[in-house]
């Protein structure tokens, strides 16, 4: 005869085995694809607007605003979509999707700090190419395959950026920050889940 | 009716293993038997925590084999808890598997029967 204390115990149990369940399964799904596809389009503005800037130091400002109000949208779509779905992002997969990605961009800002006191400005579009595909790449690996796929193509681009005259480095950044969260935006709210 | 019948099926069979208890006893048995399995609850837990899963994803997430995923996917497919979409992705054969309204409502069903034990044990 199993009285209430065994099965509340086995009813623990189940509880805890669910939990477990459902996190390992959770592969960080809040990737946002409308929100990717604003921060696309911020990319293009703020591509449009740094080609125009007189100095380097104030096509840099360009770009490192853009970056904030990118970051800002990028946040601010994730938490929503965690919410709709019923995920949060202080999970074991969002963590693992956030360290993966905070990595190699304090690797880029680290960068583009000590390229700016030396002043070689064109070294940061591929820089920022490179690095941020890395932490897209690093990132996805807790996340949806299409999520790594973004990580690749913007690497390729980073590369495209390096043996390309550097002249063309605003472009590649337009092409990439701007064309490709566009795209990818757009295919993500599609196929998942906004 | 085919489905119907195998959801009642399963439900009856599973009945015969029901613990019954004097004081919870009514809450026990009016457990979702089809949850009370340990890998169908992992699936329908697993499905609960995102849109859709492949069979593969499924298959990491409960450390279970492909017989044993596949049986009882099926039988929560049958039970109406589980949609199940195949595809083929290149050349590979590719399932994915999502909750269901009703399995959705299942599970939260279960959650609350498990609060409901878990709080008669304390009133004890």
């Amino acid at each position: 005869m199993s009285g209430p204390e065994p099965l509340a115990g086995r009813a623990a149990d189940n509880l805890r085995y669910i939990r477990q369940a459902m996190e390992r399964s959770a592969t960080f799904t809040s990737i946002p694809g409308a929100g990717g596809a604003v921060m696309g389009v911020v990319a293009l503005a703020a591509a449009y607007v740094a080609a125009n800037q007189p100095s380097p130091e104030r096509w840099l400002a360009t770009w490192l605003a853009a970056a904030a109000i990118a970051a800002a949208v990028g946040f601010i779509a994730m938490a929503r979509k965690a919410r709709r779905i019923g995920v949060t992002l202080t999970g074991g997969s969002a963590r693992r999707f956030a360290l993966g990605m905070a990595a190699p961009f304090v690797a880029g800002a680290a960068i583009t700090y000590e390229l700016w006191t030396v002043g070689h400005y064109t070294v940061m579009a591929p820089a920022w190419l490179l690095l941020y595909g890395t932490g897209v790449l690093t990132g996805g690996i807790f996340s949806v395959p299409v999520v790594r796929a973004i990580g690749v193509c913007f690497m390729a681009l980073g590369v495209a950026a390096i043996v390309t005259p550097p002249a063309w480095g605003n472009a590649w950044l337009a092409l990439g920050f701007g064309g490709l969260q566009v795209v990818f935006g757009i295919y993500i709210a599609r196929y998942h889940g906004g | 009716m085919a489905r119907t019948n195998a959801a009642r099926r399963l439900t009856l069979d599973a009945r015969s293993k029901v613990p019954v208890d004097s004081k919870s006893g009514e809450i026990a048995t009016n457990l979702d038997r089809l949850l009370h399995d340990r890998m169908r609850l992992g699936i329908v837990s697993a499905l609960a925590a995102g849109d859709e899963r492949s069979f593969t994803d499924l298959k990491e997430a409960l450390h279970a084999t492909d017989g044993n995923l596949s049986v009882h996917a099926r039988k929560l497919e049958e039970a109406g808890y589980v949609a199940c979409n195949k595809t083929f992705a290149g050349r590979t054969p590719r399932t994915d598997y999502r909750l269901t309204a009703s399995g959705r409502r299942a599970f939260e069903k279960y959650l609350d029967h498990m609060d409901a034990l878990i709080k008669a044990a304390r009133r004890v």
